[in-house]
């Protein structure tokens, strides 16, 4: 326990010196994404800590979760609704239907050439079909006023309501994938997770109509109870607070915007950790780290694996999804372009590693820790890079150096992740 | 001459793309099968060894352009091949020593030792990053086509032009005598023999008095040069990004599964399988259909089954369906 609070408060103390030499604007802004990050760990934690899982499409499940934001948030677009959102609409569900055919169809008919025939006819001309449903559909909603809008919008709810939705959404691409790779090798749902993450981004900057892809989502809302900074500033009793304490109500306002999300990340944060320790610690859990351990005999003990294994699968995206979708509120802005795997996966697997799998404290720990290197790194490292070159004469070398200093973080990223699994495998909290 | 015309549209641009792409891949996915087959672990390193050897191949090619050494019409790259292959492999070999030995004698689960390949794959990246940067380098020379669309028409007079570029043969020729090398190594000579023993049996093959050491090395060292070549002709044909080679290994993988993880003529098979189905699905077939049908049918839209945005889809869904049907692969690979 001492091990614990000792390493919690090293942590604290790095973001009290970025606050007190850098500013507490930054300190905050790296504490607020560090702990959405501590969420996406944890997601993974339930996938690999608890279930040996390896999951390396989080970019995938996260972008998901940024999807629901601006389906929900966003304000319906009505003329796009007119021109074309029942053919979209009707197009998807009939897409759907076409492939619940082919699985009836498939599960029905005996194997042979006349199945075989049959799914290729249901398939082919049921993809010809749903283009011509679909494509006028796309061409019409992406023509309306493709400057500002060109997509259907989103359902106009409160921010909040994303939040669960961004769970869902992961959670049903994980059900999918799941359903796929999960009862073969390890290595082929590391494979799978890839790939579907790739094809959720490549959608999500393509698909005009959704979430207008590359052009770009702005909300123009924030989540309860969070107010703009702009707002704030015309507050009363805000400037009466800065002025009897004697702050810039400019910098106050972005502070106290950044300490309202903190508090809401927390209260999902806490509320999530204290679910995944209360399920860890009770019969389920013990059967999770059962079967983690040693596959075969959980399974001569009459359990259903490969089940239990798409159970916390799902969990892991769930969770992953529901951070993805804070990511974007906090950012206000959908950018699909800003998914990277370096940083939406690798990045969180390094969190895990570090703080240690299996443990829940220990995942929080190493995206607080990992996070604040990584984004500290990102806004002081060319500064750095820029002094120790500052002797050399301006020119091509020295533009590569201070470049390279971005590229710094991936190699000592990699570096730390060998040196963990060699040396400390089970991390700075290792498990009970 | 319609029906011909509408034949060489498509060897232009179906057919000659896809051969190229699929004997890329095909490369690619044999160093991952091999690794697979000996070392029993997927490698996500795999992508950006072949960056890595790459920019080795890049920065060798610079240098002796810079001396004003060329191969005539043949790329420089080409002459660089091997120094970068030799490069490439003492990375490679390093960090099996420094890295992977240490859990291969632990004999840990496979899925951590795909964990500690991505950490390798984060310092490759990094290490690739750092020395020539994320943009896009050309470095192809020598004659850019060996038959080009004009001349094509001149000589045939046909309307359509059909044209294979410098980079597209030298690809073909390359894997055409890797690939014959790798099998003649790998069915005749005795360390091959051992090879294809230890991936059979380990036990076995450690009974009967094979060097496990040496085998794991020679893999690597076939690795390395498999991926150098593969990244290689990938870049002539294209060109070099980082971030591209990392996204190749959705495909080169996908490749590997649908022939069968493990088996090197499935790793082929498989190469050509995924190659051709993603020119197949993102070609816009109007051209063709056009020369086919009579005027009056003439297509209106592209007749483009996906667009090209798409083409890692079409490599997950084969990997989807593989999964799905027939784990295993085309070639009886392990899917356990």
């Amino acid at each position: 326990m001492s091990r614990n609070l000792f390493l919690f408060g090293g942590v604290a103390v790095l973001f009290l010196l970025t606050g007190l030499m850098a500013s507490w604007n930054q300190s905050l802004y790296i504490l607020n994404i560090s702990l959405v990050f501590a969420l996406m760990s944890l997601g993974v934690n339930m996938q690999w800590g608890y279930a040996g899982l390896f999951n390396t499409g989080v970019m995938g499940f996260a972008a998901l979760g940024g999807l629901a934001v601006a389906l929900t948030a966003a304000p319906p677009v009505a003329a796009a609704w007119q021109a074309g959102g029942l053919g979209v609409l009707g197009g998807l569900i009939l897409g759907a239907a076409i492939l619940g055919l082919a699985v009836v169809l498939y599960r029905r008919m005996a194997p042979g050439r006349s199945r075989t025939l049959a799914l290729l006819v249901v398939l082919i001309g049921g993809f010809f079909l749903f283009r011509a449903v679909f494509d006028p559909a796309v061409t019409a909603v992406e023509a309306i006023n493709p400057s500002v809008s060109g997509n259907l919008g989103g359902l106009g709810l409160p921010l909040l309501f994303a939040w669960p939705l961004g769970g869902l959404l992961a959670a049903a691409a994980a059900w999918a994938i799941g359903k796929t790779a999960l009862g073969l090798r390890s290595d082929y749902l590391a494979i799978a997770t890839l790939g579907i993450a790739e094809i959720v981004v490549a959608v999500m900057k393509n698909e005009d109509w959704l979430a207008r892809g590359v052009k770009m989502v702005n909300l123009s809302e924030r989540p309860w109870p969070v107010p703009f900074e702009v707002d704030l500033q015309r507050t009363a009793w805000f400037t009466d607070m800065a002025a009897n304490w004697g702050f810039d109500p400019v910098t106050g306002s972005s502070i106290f915007v950044k300490l309202c999300y903190t508090a809401l990340i927390a209260v999902v944060l806490v509320s999530i950790v204290f679910l995944s320790e209360r399920a860890l610690n009770s019969p389920w859990g013990r059967m999770m780290r059962a079967i983690r351990d040693n596959e075969i005999s959980a399974a001569a003990m009459g359990k259903d694996v490969t089940r239990r294994h798409l159970h916390v699968f799902i969990l892991g995206s769930a969770v992953i999804g529901v951070a993805g979708a804070i990511f974007v509120s906090m950012d206000g802005i959908l950018n699909p372009g800003t998914y990277q795997p370096l940083r939406f996966t690798f990045l969180i697997w390094v969190m895990v590693i570090v703080g240690g799998s299996g443990n829940n404290w220990g995942a929080v720990l190493g995206a607080l820790l990992i996070g604040w290197l990584y984004l500290i790194v990102e806004q002081v490292g060319p500064n750095i890079m820029g002094a120790i070159t500052a002797g050399l004469p301006e020119g091509a070398l020295k533009a590569h150096l201070v470049d390279s200093a971005q590229h710094m973080r991936l190699l000592t990223l990699g570096v730390i992740l060998l040196l963990v699994l060699r040396f400390s495998p089970r991390g700075l909290l290792p498990e009970k | 001459m319609d029906i011909l015309n509408a034949l060489v549209a498509f060897l232009n641009f179906v057919f000659v793309p896809g051969l190229t792409y699929g004997a890329q891949l095909a490369l690619g996915a044999l160093g991952v099968t091999l690794i697979y087959g000996i070392l029993r672990f997927s490698n996500f390193a795999h992508g950006d060894t072949m960056a890595f050897g790459t920019m080795v191949t890049i920065l060798f090619t610079w240098w002796f352009q810079s001396m004003g050494i060329s191969f005539g019409v043949l790329p420089t790259a080409l002459l660089a091949l091997p120094f970068g292959i030799a490069v490439t492999a003492a990375l490679v070999l390093g960090t099996d020593r420094a890295v992977y030995r240490f859990y291969r004698k632990q004999k840990a689960a496979p899925t951590i030792l795909v964990i500690v390949s991505m950490g390798v794959m984060f310092v490759m990246n990094g290490i690739v990053r750092l020395i020539i940067g994320v943009e896009d380098q050309n470095f192809a020379d020598g004659g850019r086509f060996l038959i080009s669309a004009g001349d094509f028409k001149k000589m045939t007079g046909l309307s359509e032009g059909l044209a294979i570029k410098g980079s597209q043969a030298v690809t073909v020729i390359t894997a055409v005598v890797v690939v014959a090398f790798l099998f003649w190594f790998l069915q005749k000579t005795r360390t091959g023999k051992s090879m294809r023993a230890f991936s059979d049996n380990e036990d076995l093959a450690l009974l009967s008095g094979i060097n496990p050491d040496r085998v794991v090395q020679v893999t690597w060292i076939l690795a390395a040069a498999l991926a150098t070549i593969a990244g290689v002709l990938y870049g002539l044909d294209k060109s070099f990004k980082p971030f591209t080679y990392f996204q190749l290994l959705l495909p080169i993988f996908a490749a590997a599964i649908v022939g069968g993880l493990g088996s090197p003529l499935g790793a082929i098979a498989g190469g050509f399988v995924i190659a051709f189905s993603e020119v197949m699905l993102t070609y816009a077939w109007k051209k063709v259909v056009t020369y086919l049908v009579p005027d009056s049918l003439a297509p209106d839209g592209l007749l483009q089954l996906m667009s090209t945005d798409y083409k890692f889809a079409v490599s997950f869904a084969i990997l989807i369906i593989v999964l799905l049907f027939m784990p295993t692969g085309l070639f009886k690979g392990k899917s356990f």
